[in-house]
């Protein structure tokens, strides 16, 4: 069995790391610590973590004032809540105010399955990308999730960057090098092109596998800074091969593909399939139960690829 | 309506009973929380609200809110044992497509009057609902149900001012003061205290009372409003995890479940609840 991770784990040894290293460093919770996972951070350094209580709004505007007052604060909340609650404090007092916050989302997606719809954010992306100013990343593996939190520390201005809790295998090699804005090929192929990002890219290469046993061969594409976006791996994708199908642990209205498609359409349209939640708040069931509910199984996702070319055919 | 003190701690017994086993079936809950509440729901829900369960949305019914959506464990309990869903559904409690997700869905269980689950909704929703039977002159009233650390989201607070504002006397606020939060005491996070007096400071009308005695219960909610023309906030000081010794007062309870052995140790302490020879 391929050994699988909490990203949580790797995002919070990095927070540590940094810390140690750059005292303006600091987190703000909301009651939050443990799920988290950092009460390293907070063991080390009982000074620069501040927990505001259970109260998202005023965790963001004093990010935003910590931020002001030079200190680099990392906001470490379950995605929901940070995202839902306060958004207001994120477009206002982060992004329109420029603050050099980074807004962590824990246990994105449907992480928390059976808690339901409160505890699911599936609308995160659709709304921190729609908003001026913000950087929307969303790391796939530990990896890539300690290197992400690094870019974060050193980038100066607002980010969003949703830190799963869904255990996932390493994906990247240990030489990946992340950088912000650039989509990773993680599979060459010029039939047609796969795109995800987090916990779905394990699936989106699954997927491949599949199709080439069909003898299709897909191009697998991390993307996993949704905003700003990687216009040209997007643009050869759409060129080079015969059709885009994105995957995403998020409503399809907003994320990933749309994001994608706003490309797409404006440069070189070619069909696509947009894979992910259909709009609807989820039923009760487990976050992997969730995820194969929605059609996000690898067998699915060949599926729709398969449609995609056989639709290209002339008949 | 039970009017016996005694028949309402038999109650409470099987409600804790039942939802113990619900957890340690599930494998996932908030065990201390429901067990705080247990014994005001108890109360509610066999003496005090005005509910029938053939007819769950008759228009002139109490309105009770379970605004710490997590406790969604004594809710479904509790509306079973009250007859609004099936006993045996029970069992299905955050399995796929089951109607008993991990926090209360109105579209979906009988009963529950909002979808909560997000901390901080419950009171804004309530003051709505006070509002529009003020708005019939109906006599039907409002309870909601409120965690302590919850008390920390600002949506509280502004609704605190807007039940004032409307001199919301249809409106009882139960605050569920097991002084403990997901993660550690409320008082060492963000604290809460005077608590009662911000709520006086806010214009509601106040009283302290014992969570978990359903003869002092049952007198404080048969006295509401307090004061006419004021909101009525019952302050009710409990346990997190009441009930089971090896749970109760402990932070990590908060979303802990109780193993097949905690569940037979736990079911031992509670004792027969002289109602069901089943449990
Ligand atoms: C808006 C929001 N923020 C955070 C949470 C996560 N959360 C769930 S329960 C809980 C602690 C609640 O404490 P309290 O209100 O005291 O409830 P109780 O002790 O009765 O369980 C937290 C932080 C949430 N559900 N909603
Ligand atoms: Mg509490």
């Amino acid at each position: 069995m391929t050994q699988l991770f909490d990203c949580r784990d790797a995002f919070a040894n990095a927070l540590v790391s940094l810390a140690r290293a750059d005292r303006r460093i600091v987190t703000v919770v909301n009651d939050s610590i443990g799920s988290s996972k950092i009460t390293n951070f907070g063991e080390e350094f009982p000074g620069r973590l501040v927990n505001v209580g259970i109260a998202e709004q005023n965790m963001v505007g004093i990010a935003a004032g910590l931020a002001n007052g030079g200190k680099i604060p990392f906001v470490c909340a379950a995605s929901c809540f940070l995202t839902a609650r306060a958004l207001e404090q994120i477009k206002v007092d982060v992004a329109y105010s420029n603050a050099n916050v980074k807004l962590c989302g824990m246990s994105s997606g449907l992480a928390y399955g059976e808690l339901g719809p409160t505890h699911h954010s599936i609308e995160d992306l659709a709304w921190t990308r729609a908003i001026a100013n913000m950087t929307v990343i969303v790391p796939a593996d530990p990896i890539e999730t300690e290197q992400a939190i690094c870019a974060a520390a050193h980038f100066k201005g607002p980010m969003f960057l949703r830190i799963s809790r869904m255990p996932v295998p390493i994906i990247h090699a240990t030489d990946y090098h992340f950088e912000i804005g650039r989509a990773a090929c993680l599979r060459e192929g010029n039939d047609i092109t796969l795109i995800a990002n987090g916990t779905v890219v394990i699936r989106a290469l699954q997927a491949a596998m599949l199709l080439a046993e069909r003898g299709v061969q897909a191009r697998v594409l991390n993307l996993a800074t949704v905003r700003p976006i990687d216009r040209e791996a997007i643009v050869q994708a759409a060129t080079q091969t015969s059709g885009i199908v994105t995957l995403e642990e998020h409503t399809i209205f907003g994320g990933l593909g749309s994001a994608v498609a706003e490309v797409v359409v404006t440069t070189h349209p070619v069909p696509m399939r947009i894979l992910g939640i259909q709009g609807v708040f989820a039923p009760t069931g487990s976050a992997p139960w969730l995820l194969d509910y929605f059609g996000l199984t690898p067998i699915a996702i060949r599926d729709a690829a398969l449609e995609l070319i056989e639709a290209r055919q002339p008949v | 309506m039970l009017n016996d003190p005694r028949e309402l701690c038999a109650r409470a017994n099987s409600i804790r009973r039942r939802n113990l086993i619900m957890l340690n079936h599930a494998g996932l809950g908030h065990t201390g929380g429901d067990l705080s509440a247990t014994d005001i729901l108890a109360t509610l829900y066999f003496s005090i609200l005005n509910i029938d369960p053939q007819v769950p949305d008759k228009a002139d019914r109490d309105r009770f809110i379970l605004s710490k959506g997590h406790c969604s464990g004594v809710l479904y309990t509790t509306l079973a044992e009250a007859g609004f869903i099936p006993l045996a559904e029970l069992d299905t409690f955050m399995q796929p497509l089951s109607r008993l997700n991990g926090h209360p869905n109105r579209n979906k269980v009988p009963g529950v009057e909002t979808n909560t689950g997000a901390l901080g909704h419950g009171l804004p929703v309530a003051i709505g609902t006070a509002l529009a039977a003020k708005f019939d002159d109906a006599t039907w009233r409002t309870f909601v149900l409120t965690g302590d650390g919850e008390l920390q989201e600002g949506s509280n607070w502004e609704a605190a001012m807007a039940a004032a504002h409307y001199k919301l006397d249809d409106l009882v606020l139960i605050i569920d003061r097991n002084r403990l939060q997901q993660g550690d005491a409320t008082e060492r996070t963000m604290h809460l205290e005077p608590l009662a007096d911000k709520w006086r400071a806010f214009g509601w009308s106040v009283r302290e009372v014992d969570g978990h005695d359903h003869a002092v219960l049952l007198g404080t909610f048969r006295s509401v409003p307090f004061e006419l023309g004021k909101p009525s906030c019952v302050i009710a000081h409990t346990y997190k995890g009441q009930g089971v010794s090896f749970i109760r007062d402990r932070a990590e309870w908060h979303h802990r479940v109780p193993s097949k052995d905690e569940l037979t140790i736990a079911l031992e302490e509670l004792g027969d609840n002289g109602h069901d020879p089943a449990l």
